[in-house]
């Protein structure tokens, strides 16, 4: 069975003989935004907007939520992912690997408007992993002798010098799959996945925009990418759809 | 007549490569690169974004919005490639899994150190893979402009600008030379047919020793 309209589906739950949203993790993209609230830290899947869920990125665009930190790889582009976010003025921290992509992000940095941490991207990976699997830190010598390693402890163990990397955790995760089931078992697209797996561990609520929700026992177990205990909020559907560069260019 | 200069550095850059290698290529002229492997010779291209064997550009029209290189720019997967994870991708360049990177430069020092993510108060892109990339590769290869548009030297005594890394270059391919970073300098062992020695030392603020085996690179 596959659902596109989250509503309907919902709707028709109480009649059908057996509860396919068991684990009541599916839910509307109004509900689904409850979770995201002013101030709060949003870690957000995707890479130059790839792998960004732009239904959710439209959802938080509306609700206006304001003074978030955002954590991701990247500040997307100014009309694709969660650069629409950060052009928008709702953020007022990012930590990421790098925004060369979204040239407003770069000027309200610059205006001091945007506090932002630039972080090596595999420093990034292990940070966002060593958050979600409770590991106190990561000893990493990637930076040693650049700005990176200003502020940060260091130390000397087994004759190399490095740096104390601090684990990155968030209060909301949210992440795009191709599709989920009603446990929140994931399987991604391609070049979608990256950061997508991390972001579900490290994040106390994470939510999925999942292209669509596939009956329990569907997905094949040994092709799950992200196991559904990772996952609390299921969400499905249309919506703040974006055109990419290379679109525009053809 | 710049794009052709453009091509055979990449070309050039392509001659690094051995059969087997593992490669990651950078934005700008190192994605270039991709299009001068020679036909015996396979190599498997390595994507930040998490997959391993990036192939050729796709039909107008059959692009995947979900497969596309570091760059956001559509690809195609070769056969025998694969996807993973973020945390997967950067194990395999931290992990010093990766035979070889060609990188753009801003600055590179004599000896070897790299600047290439930060014009502070101008240029603001940040370092992305690059400083794991420069760092953890086997070999780091720049491939770059032997000067910025304003004609200033990129190659210098020391880097001015935020380091990427320090000591990871080991060869500097440009257009209008070949320089090997070695432990007394940087040894100049190819030349570009359109340029003299006098006019690369001029044009490098660094010291250059002159390899007594120079070569010329033919059309640069």
């Amino acid at each position: 069975m596959i659902k596109t309209s989250i509503e309907a589906f919902l709707k028709e739950r109480v009649f059908m003989e057996e509860d396919l949203n068991i684990f009541d993790k599916i839910k509307t993209l109004d509900q689904a935004l409850e979770y995201i609230t002013d101030g709060c830290t949003l870690m957000y899947g995707g890479f130059g907007g790839v792998g960004t869920s732009p239904l959710l990125i439209e959802g938080i665009i509306k609700k206006g939520v304001r003074d978030l930190y955002l954590i991701g790889n990247d500040g997307g582009f100014p009309d694709v992912g969660i650069g629409r976010v950060i052009c928008n003025g709702q953020a007022k921290r990012l930590t990421a690997t790098h925004i060369g992509s979204n040239p407003i992000a770069g000027k309200l940095m610059n205006e001091g408007k945007l506090e932002v941490e630039f972080v090596p991207q595999g420093t990034f990976a292990e940070r966002v992993r060593a958050g979600g699997a409770g590991i106190g830190g990561v000893l990493i010598d990637v930076g040693i002798g650049t700005k990176v390693e200003e502020g940060k402890t260091k130390i000397d163990f087994k004759g190399r010098k490095y740096i104390i990397e601090e684990p990155l955790t968030a209060d909301v995760g949210i992440i795009f799959a191709k599709k989920a089931d009603p446990f929140g078992n994931l399987v991604y697209s391609k070049s979608a996945r990256n950061f997508q797996p991390l972001v579900a561990m490290a994040s106390k609520v994470t939510i999925v925009h999942a292209l669509e929700i596939v009956e329990l026992g569907e997905l094949d177990p040994e092709e799950i990418i992200t196991p559904g205990i990772f996952v609390d909020v299921i969400v499905t559907g249309q919506g703040g759809e974006w055109k990419w560069n290379w679109e525009k260019e053809r | 007549m710049e794009l052709g200069k453009r091509e055979i550095m990449a070309k050039r850059a392509a001659e690094e490569l051995h059969h087997g290698d593992i490669v990651n290529l950078g934005i700008g002229i190192p994605t270039l690169v991709a299009n001068f492997i020679p036909d015996n010779i396979r190599i498997v291209i390595h994507s930040e974004n998490g997959f391993l064997g990036i192939g050729s550009s796709p039909i107008l029209g059959e692009e995947d919005p979900d497969l596309v290189n570091a760059g956001g720019f559509p690809v195609t997967l070769i056969p025998g490639g694969s996807y993973f994870d973020s945390l997967l991708s950067f194990s395999i360049v931290r992990g010093g899994h990766l035979d070889i990177t060609i990188l753009g430069a801003l600055e590179v020092s004599e000896e070897g150190d790299l600047a290439n993510w930060i014009v502070p108060g101008k240029l603001v892109p940040g370092m992305g893979g690059g400083m794991d990339l420069a760092e953890k590769a086997k070999r780091t290869i720049v491939l770059t402009t032997h000067t910025d548009k304003k004609g200033k030297p990129k190659i210098v005594k020391k880097c001015s600008l935020p380091l990427t890394a320090q000591r990871c270059v080991d060869l500097i391919i440009t257009d209008m030379a070949v320089l090997k970073v070695e432990k007394e300098g940087l040894i100049l062992k190819e030349i570009a047919e359109s340029s003299t020695v006098e006019e690369v030392i001029q044009a490098t603020d660094a010291r250059i020793i002159v390899s007594s085996d120079l070569k010329v690179i033919k059309g640069l």
